[in-house]
């Protein structure tokens, strides 16, 4: 019944064709959401194929105005690469904040995004910097990617490659880290780009997973600073409630972590 | 002191083999023919189990056995025990509901097993753990004590109407009716002490192996005091005669009071094992120990403090419910009365006190000890109590301490304790030094300008330790006595072997131990080797918890040292022809003192065995045991003060400094007592920042795994300062106090007072969750 069949891809289209074959197949990057969901028995793939070891899926390159995370590159990686750092040094900072060293040195940018959890940090990374996710198919936009709780565009047996970052003006990300599990109990990335779009995404905070604040990039829009946010008010209503913090608490920290972020961001 | 004596900081024996993966813990031990164990349990916080179906899971590859709570009730296996008896203010016992090892008839809380599968590996149990259908009718719930308190709610217990379990009282209530009547001031405050899971890093586990030729049972299992646990097993589960039950505790990852119970688990898997004839193996995991190892704390305490116009208290009245969960646990009815009402007086003068405890029923997980039991609780609510009074009375917390503490010992509170030694001014001048308490304003105002709210808090804390003497807790109820006892064997090659009964789960017995003897002898601790957790080679004894195992179980060590001394003195006296009152033991050699004729201990202890010389009339072997029961408990004490900044943005607290000044009496070993209260404060401060065991109204747990519930880690707990001052214990030989529960005790006052300081809101509910103070910080 949880037995399940273990295959280690040497290329992605080695990965899709194993996918084909069976039954109920999962890709396998990290294993750092599966394989606990797996040992809960919450999970029960026929075949689990690993991406981790493909080589092209790893690593970290900055071409022109672009940095692209190659899918199955652990978050170790991303926090320590001095191209990241140089590129986008808030996404490096992202990386280095997620979990603890035994996540940060398996767990993967493609498994994060493809799982979605509406308190992983980098999904508010893609959509305020306005990503594109590669898959062995297609790019699909951050803003189209991300489709609430759990969920994203991507099909079936669809692979995510790599995703790529156009490099901005200004970015800059701050975290409440939920105290148990060091998820973002609210984070929030803001950005501005070279042609001077604001973007802010939040994490941790709504019900229905990462979401842009409008409020807030109009705000920074007129004038990028921590004290442009003062005067916005986020509404607690559609924002996670738990034992770690009310709607109201973290109605509070979307505002002040992004204050906390243009600040990082100079 | 030697270079491995005592006070000496050596390195512990035991890391080698803990640090390269060579423990061996009941996990690691595989038995031939071993078939294992998984338990089905119940999803329900209260239910009745009208039906188990069983048939699809006995078809299911590699399963040996299913079995039921019905079974067992059908063999006679005895319901647990609660081994102190309490009595109500009306003159009733209290209240037990019946608690079968597995429900046959009524499941009472999330996780309470109704069945065990027994199959050829754990996977396959588990399987077909899935596959055994029961049956259940859901009750009504209910988590809050009190709402379990309140007419018309879901009863637990035919046996506890009301879910009251009892109502109990300490002190003189017309004497503190009479204090407050005169008071100048009257201080009131409201707290709850947070449930907490122990979390210990190796989960539960019990290996159960019948031999049915010999009639006899060993159990491998995770315990604090494997002799207790052999005890209970044979009178009153109906498992097995004493001396037909072999309790084994191997390497213990850790208790902290969760592992001196006997549990469910083990019982079944004993029966279990004679039943299918193989021995049987269980092995909790994470989620398991989250639902099932004994729960600790979970009080809310109504408390006022009267005061004279000198400030000095004149009297104490608390009126506590403790949450006891489902079933009385073990030890659960002594902690909030014998443990925790006897320590309110805490470092002070307090005439007059009247504390009454009411023991509630909950469908939630049985509570019992957890490290410090019942004196954290108490500490933690004088300490809030003392620091509300300073704010309240507008005068310095530190100097309204030190009007009331206690100078003059021994001391007689008016709650049963007698304290006999100790120095409060000494450690909060040591704490106040450390932190520079002067100089807190102005670091204060500096911050203040930085955006943060600093804050300092003080918690000068007392334990009663060193549990306990037998007469004084049979005459309050305990079923056990609680003294210790020590056998030494000296090897006819002058190696020592040190069997106690005490059982080392991380304390480092085998190192301190032996730094006894090395320091008692003039030998390398390499000669010395401490022998514990076994009841086959172990004479009876009563194990470790309540910080006893210095205290009481190195002193039963001393006292068969100082036999087994006396006689080999004789020995060596009659080999070298001389007074065995000249007889000095220096560097491993016994010396006629002022002479240079010596006998080293290998060449005593070789004449001791081939005893081709020995003084007329004595026995041949060098061996001797003793049992020590303390006269009194001992009583740590001391003073911790913390400075910490609260973010006023996000409610986070941020530690500056904590610094910890302990009165422990002697040190053994510095380094190992310097572990336990980084530990224990560690606690402390999970407890007062981030550690909560919550229920949802219907008795579903929120907090079943470390995705939820927040145990501290490294970086949320500050570098500690810590310092001793020290009054030697007069109430035993080595002038011991004890270490273990010290931190977990005091910390958590320390940290809310210092909270509550820095964001200038006296009322705060542990854990100060930056949610919560944040919180607290914009209400009203
Ligand atoms: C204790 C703990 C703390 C954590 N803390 C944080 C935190 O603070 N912040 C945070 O953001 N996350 C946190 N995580 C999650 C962590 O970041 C994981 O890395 C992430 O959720 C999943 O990545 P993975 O590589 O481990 O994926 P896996 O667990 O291997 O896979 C997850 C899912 O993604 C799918 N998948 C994986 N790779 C691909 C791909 N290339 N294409 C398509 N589908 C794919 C899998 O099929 C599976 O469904 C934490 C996890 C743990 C266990």
């Amino acid at each position: 019944m949880y037995q399940t069949t273990y295959h280690r891809a040497s290329s992605v289209d080695e990965a899709v064709s194993l996918f084909g074959k069976s039954s109920e197949a999962k890709f396998l990057a990290g294993g750092q959401t599966l394989l606990p969901v797996m040992k809960q028995r919450l999970a029960a793939p026929s075949d689990v194929i690993d991406l981790a070891r493909i080589k092209d899926l790893i690593g970290v390159e900055a071409s022109g105005d672009t940095l692209t995370i190659k899918a199955a590159t652990p978050h170790y990686d991303v926090a320590t690469s001095d191209t990241a750092k140089k590129a986008i040094p808030a996404l490096a900072y992202l990386a280095s904040l997620i979990g603890d060293p035994a996540v940060r040195y398996r767990g993967t940018i493609g498994g994060s995004i493809a799982n979605n959890d509406p308190a992983a940090d980098y999904p508010a990374a893609l959509l305020a910097l306005g990503a594109t996710v590669k898959t062995n198919k297609r790019s699909i936009p951050a803003d189209d990617f991300f489709k609430g709780l759990f969920t994203t565009a991507l099909e079936d047996g669809e692979i995510i490659t790599a995703v790529s970052f156009p490099v901005p003006a200004k970015a800059g990300y701050e975290k409440m880290r939920h105290p148990a599990s060091r998820f973002a109990l609210t984070g929030v990335f803001v950005a501005q780009t070279k042609s001077g779009e604001v973007r802010v995404a939040a994490t941790g905070a709504s019900q229905n997973g990462v979401m842009r604040v409008p409020a807030i990039e109009a705000a920074l829009k007129a004038n990028w600073s921590p004290s442009a946010i003062d005067s916005v008010s986020i509404p607690a209503s559609g924002l996670l409630a738990d034992i770690h913090g009310t709607a109201e608490y973290r109605a509070n920290l979307v505002k002040v972590m992004a204050q906390r972020a243009v600040a990082a961001a100079g | 002191m030697g270079v491995e004596g005592i006070g000496a900081r050596v390195v512990r024996k035991e890391d080698k083999r803990f640090i390269t993966g060579k423990g061996r813990y009941v996990d690691d031990i595989k038995l031939t023919g071993m078939s294992h164990a998984y338990f089905v349990r119940s999803p329900h916080a209260h239910a009745k189990v009208k039906g188990i179906d069983s048939s699809a899971a006995l078809k299911m590859p590699g399963v040996v056995a299913v079995l039921t709570g019905k079974q067992l009730v059908d063999d006679k296996v005895g319901n647990l025990i609660c081994g102190w008896a309490i009595t109500s203010k009306d003159g009733s016992p209290m209240k037990m509901g019946a608690w079968p090892a597995m429900a046959p008839e009524t499941v009472r809380f999330v996780g309470q097993a109704v069945a065990v599968v027994i199959a050829e590996s754990k996977n396959l149990a588990r399987d077909a753990a899935e596959a055994v259908v029961v049956d259940y009718e859901e009750l009504p719930a209910v988590a809050d004590m009190h709402a379990a308190i309140k007419a018309g709610a879901p009863q637990l217990h035919p046996e506890a109407p009301g879910n009251q379990v009892y109502d109990w009282v300490i002190g003189d209530e017309g004497a503190t009716d009479a204090a407050f009547a005169k008071a100048a001031n009257v201080v009131k405050l409201d707290v709850t002490n947070n449930r907490l899971a122990p979390n210990a890093m190796e989960p539960r586990a019990a290996i159960a192996d019948y031999d049915a030729a010999e009639e006899h049972f060993t159990l491998y299992t995770t315990s604090q005091n494997p002799h207790v646990a052999r005890l209970v097993l044979s009178a009153f589960y109906n498992i097995a005669p004493e001396h037909k039950l072999r309790v084994i505790a191997p390497d213990v990852g850790g208790g902290f009071g969760s592992k001196i119970f006997i549990y469910p688990e083990e019982m079944v898997a004993l029966w279990a094992s004679k039943k299918v004839g193989r021995p049987v193996k269980w092995t909790g995991d994470r989620t398991e120990a989250f639902l099932t190892d004994a729960h600790g704390r979970d009080h809310v305490t109504h408390a006022e403090m009267a005061f004279d116009a000198n400030n000095k208290i004149t009297g104490l009245k608390v009126k506590t419910y403790a949450n006891f969960g489902a079933y009385m646990s073990l030890f659960s009815s002594s902690v909030p009365t014998y443990l925790y009402a006897t320590l309110l007086s805490g470092q002070y003068n307090i005439p007059a006190i009247h504390a009454e405890v009411i023991g509630v029923y909950t469908n939630t997980t049985p509570v019992d000890a957890y490290r410090g039991a019942g004196r954290p609780e108490a500490s933690y609510l004088i300490e809030r109590l003392m620091e509300t009074a300073a704010r309240q009375l507008k005068v310095d917390p530190a100097q309204l301490r030190r009007t009331n503490f206690i100078t003059q010992f021994p001391h007689q509170t008016p709650v049963i304790m007698a304290y006999d030694t100790g120095d409060f001014n000494a450690s909060l001048d040591a704490a106040m030094k450390a932190i520079d308490y002067a100089g807190f304003p102005a670091r204060k105002a500096k911050a203040k300008a930085d955006g943060k709210l600093r804050g300092l808090g003080v918690s000068c804390y007392i334990e009663a330790c060193g549990i306990a003497p037998s007469k004084a807790v049979g005459s309050l109820g305990a079923g056990v006595g609680l003294w210790e006892s020590a056998e030494v064997r000296v090897n006819p090659v002058g190696t020592i072997e040190i069997l106690t009964g005490s059982h080392s789960h991380g304390q480092g017995h085998e190192t301190t131990f032996c730094q006894l003897v090395a320091d008692r002898l003039g030998i390398p601790i390499s000669q010395v080797s401490i022998v514990h957790g076994d009841t086959d080679k172990v004479q009876f004894g009563m194990g470790t918890y309540g910080s006893r195992s210095a205290a009481v179980g190195l002193t039963a060590i001393l006292k068969a040292m100082e036999k087994m001394e006396s006689k080999a003195k004789k020995i060596a006296a009659h080999a070298l022809e001389a007074s065995e009152a000249d007889i000095v033991i220096e560097n491993g050699e016994f010396k006629v003192t002022g002479t240079d004729k010596a006998i080293a201990l290998p060449m005593v202890a070789l004449a001791a065995y081939t005893a081709h010389n020995l003084p007329d009339g004595m026995e041949p072997g060098l061996k001797e045991s003793a049992f020590y029961d303390p006269t009194n408990f001992t009583f740590p004490a001391g003073a911790y003060i913390c400075e910490l900044e609260v973010d006023p943005g996000t409610g986070k607290t941020s530690f500056v400094n904590f610094v910890a000044a302990d009165d422990f009496g002697r040190l053994i070993n510095p380094m190992i007592v310097e572990g336990q209260v980084h530990g224990g404060l560690v606690q402390g401060i999970g407890q007062a920042l981030l550690e909560h065991a919550i229920y949802d109204a219907n008795g579903q747990p929120v907090t079943a795994s470390f995705m939820d519930y927040a145990m501290p880690r490294a970086d949320d707990v500050p570098s500690f300062n810590l310092s001793h001052t020290t009054t030697l214990c007069p109430g035993n030989p080595l002038g011991i106090k004890g270490c273990g529960e010290a931190g977990a005790i005091g910390a958590s006052a320390a940290v809310i007072n210092a909270i509550t300081d820095a964001i200038g809101k006296n009322n705060l509910e542990m854990p100060a969750t930056p949610d919560r103070v944040w919180r607290t910080i914009h209400a009203a």
